[in-house]
């Protein structure tokens, strides 16, 4: 409650909440097609990537403002990327192989470059190890507006060219067939993908970033079928997420943001995994004990029905033992017959024997008349 | 077949992987109007033949002219089936919305589909007996249905010549029924359909041209010249049995 009415006074807290927002909402809508590319990695490369970058920008121009410091990010993020798609198209190393090895490679430079910078003379020159796990008390106003700027361009993009992205994403082959240059939006999709990450990288930090652009959209593809709503609901777990660990990251001294966040993106992706409709697991095990629970009461009405016939009466009596040597589990049969019995099908002459009703004759006869 | 238009022209074509050739030196011609098979063994090039065709992959050598032009000028007359196994069908989104996606090429770019492109894809989908699948999500579909909408999405492209990779793999009698009559009716208005094909024993019933092929190609033309004995055994070597029957001699591969 305290942390919420500062939210409305509190001007560092304003700012951590709208940069991590933003940074979220950019995230999960672009991971969205990382995702559905089975290209969630590239991500991790990239995000990894984009520290010596960082480095490299400060070392040459001395200015730590967000947007020289994302441009260097961005640059190698980029080479990064362009080596990998090369180096896999052109060799036989394979593309898993290929990440993995220019991740560390770029991070290794990264982390040299980093103790250099931190070890020369002068005052100023530390902060930027904040970068490799995020800080978002750290945000400041001008942060947030390139922050703004630069993922809204984003998603702008990303919605002029939604169909060319979704014909990316589901069949890029068909759409070269139909003159479109796949490849050209292929460049476009990886360059709003650097974008989404290099806005990240001083709020979540260049480690945990590819979980922002991953558990968003996993978690989306569990609540719906459609794109759209994917990716709108990728963004708003995004910004969920963002706030969240953002915010309970800047109230507590040294907690660093972006293990924070990821925690609580974490506790999203669990809850959609259990509990979504249709493809959550609970979900999924209710409805399959419906329907087994459905098959055995049809299965015992069945049997009970064709014993019947067998002495020419289907109305004829039987023992509730009897019918679990046909179809049932050992023991369960009368607890099927009680089930029967409340829906009308059948009614208990004694202790142990039972007789179908009209209507679960009716029923027995329709459900076999169904299944020949 | 005499006077008719060559839809399809290839001179020399070589394609090849790294060192190993997959397509060598083919030749073949044809003509507009046909339904045609591609029969082979497998890795004997089919998919490479038709993706080479689309220029999805770069021969090594070769000509390939689409009624006398190359593939770039008569894009829009070429219709694409891939594979059905070729695409992620967990993907989010409807039936429709893969339909549409065959109108994607002539609306360029940025511009979205409307309700006329809709429209045009439940014609599509109408044809295929798919009209009441339109807002499913595409992960419910089976097999033949996959199939169904694969080719409902080449219809709405409204092509001259369809090249449909393996359109018959799994899927039910019924449905292979429902497809052969739809190639049959898009022959009857004079369109050329080239298509990737496994079953040896429906070649004869279904196709009129068949290319037989394994790395190069072994013959092509009308089914009644050309799907022999001798030619079947040149494609298969020796892992073919051939049984004799009313209609002429029927093949199918030998269990191996």
């Amino acid at each position: 409650m305290e942390l919420i009415r500062q939210l409305f006074t509190d001007y560092t807290l304003q700012m951590v909440a709208m940069g991590s927002a933003t940074l979220g909402i950019v995230s999960g809508g672009l991971g969205t097609y990382a995702v559905l590319r089975g290209q969630s990695l590239l991500g991790d490369a990239i995000s990894h990537a984009a520290l010596p970058g960082i480095a490299v920008a400060f070392l040459l121009t001395g200015s730590k403002a967000p947007l020289v410091l994302m441009a260097g990010a961005a640059a190698a993020g980029w080479l990064a990327t362009l080596l990998i798609m090369s180096v896999t198209e052109t060799t036989r190393i394979k593309y898993d192989s290929m990440l993995g090895l220019m991740l560390s490679v770029f991070f290794g430079v990264g982390l040299v470059l980093l103790t250099f910078i931190q070890h020369r003379s002068g005052a100023g020159q530390a902060g930027l190890d904040t970068f490799l796990f995020g800080q978002a008390a750290a945000l400041v106003e001008r942060d947030v507006v390139t922050m703004a700027v630069l993922g809204g361009g984003a998603l702008v993009l990303m919605a002029l060219f939604w169909k060319e992205l979704k014909v990316l994403s589901f069949d890029p082959e068909f759409g070269r067939t139909m003159g479109m240059h796949m490849r050209a939006v292929d460049i476009l999709l990886t360059t709003l993908l650097v974008v989404a990450i290099v806005i990240g990288l001083q709020t979540v930090g260049v480690v945990l970033m590819s979980a922002m652009i991953i558990a968003p959209a996993a978690a989306g593809r569990q609540w719906t079928d459609g794109l759209g709503k994917m990716v709108a609901l990728s963004a708003a777990f995004g910004a969920a997420a963002g706030v969240s660990g953002a915010l309970i990251s800047s109230t507590t001294a040294g907690l660093p943001t972006g293990p924070t966040i990821v925690l609580c993106m974490g506790v999203i992706v669990i809850v959609s995994i259990f509990f979504a409709p249709n493809r959550g697991l609970v979900w999924a095990r209710v409805r399959a004990r419906r329907s087994a629970g459905r098959f055995h009461r049809e299965a015992v009405l069945m049997d009970l029905h064709e014993l019947g016939m067998q002495h020419g009466d289907p109305f004829h009596p039987h023992e509730a033992g009897a019918l679990e040597v046909m179809s049932v589990r050992k023991g369960s049969a009368v607890k099927i017959l009680e089930r029967l019995r409340e829906a009308g099908f059948v009614r208990q002459l004694d202790a142990t024997r039972w007789a179908l009703t009209s209507s679960g004759v009716e029923k027995a006869r329709a459900l076999k008349e169904k299944r020949t | 077949m005499n006077g008719r238009r060559t839809a399809i022209e290839v001179r020399d074509l070589t394609v090849a992987y790294r060192d190993t050739p997959v397509l060598w030196d083919l030749d073949v011609t044809v003509p507009s109007g046909v339904l045609m098979a591609i029969v082979g063994p497998n890795g004997a090039g089919k998919t490479t033949f038709i993706k080479a065709l689309l220029n999805l992959i770069r021969p090594a050598a070769g000509r390939i002219r689409f009624f006398d032009a190359p593939y770039e000028e008569r894009r829009q007359d070429v219709a694409y089936v891939p594979q059905r196994g070729s695409v992620d069908w967990d993907f989010p989104t409807s039936v429709l919305d893969v339909v549409m996606m065959g109108l994607y090429g002539r609306l360029g770019w940025i511009r979205r589909p409307g309700r006329k492109q809709r429209e045009q894809a439940r014609n599509a989908l109408e044809k295929v007996g798919m009209e009441s699948f339109a807002n499913r999500q595409i992960s419910q579909l089976s097999g033949g249905q996959q199939q169904r909408v694969f080719l409902a999405r080449a219809l709405v492209q409204d092509a001259e010549i369809y090249l449909m990779d393996e359109p018959f793999q799994g899927v039910d009698a019924t449905t292979e029924r429902a497809i052969i009559e739809l190639l049959r009716e898009l022959r009857a208005r004079d369109k050329t359909l080239l298509v990737v094909h496994h079953d040896l024993q429906t070649v004869t019933e279904y196709f009129d041209h068949v290319m037989l092929l394994n790395v190069r190609r072994i013959a092509s033309g009308p089914v009644e010249e050309v799907y022999t004995e001798e030619n079947l055994r040149l494609t298969y070597g020796g892992r073919i049995a051939f049984l004799r029957g009313e209609t002429g001699p029927t093949v199918q591969p030998a269990s191996s």
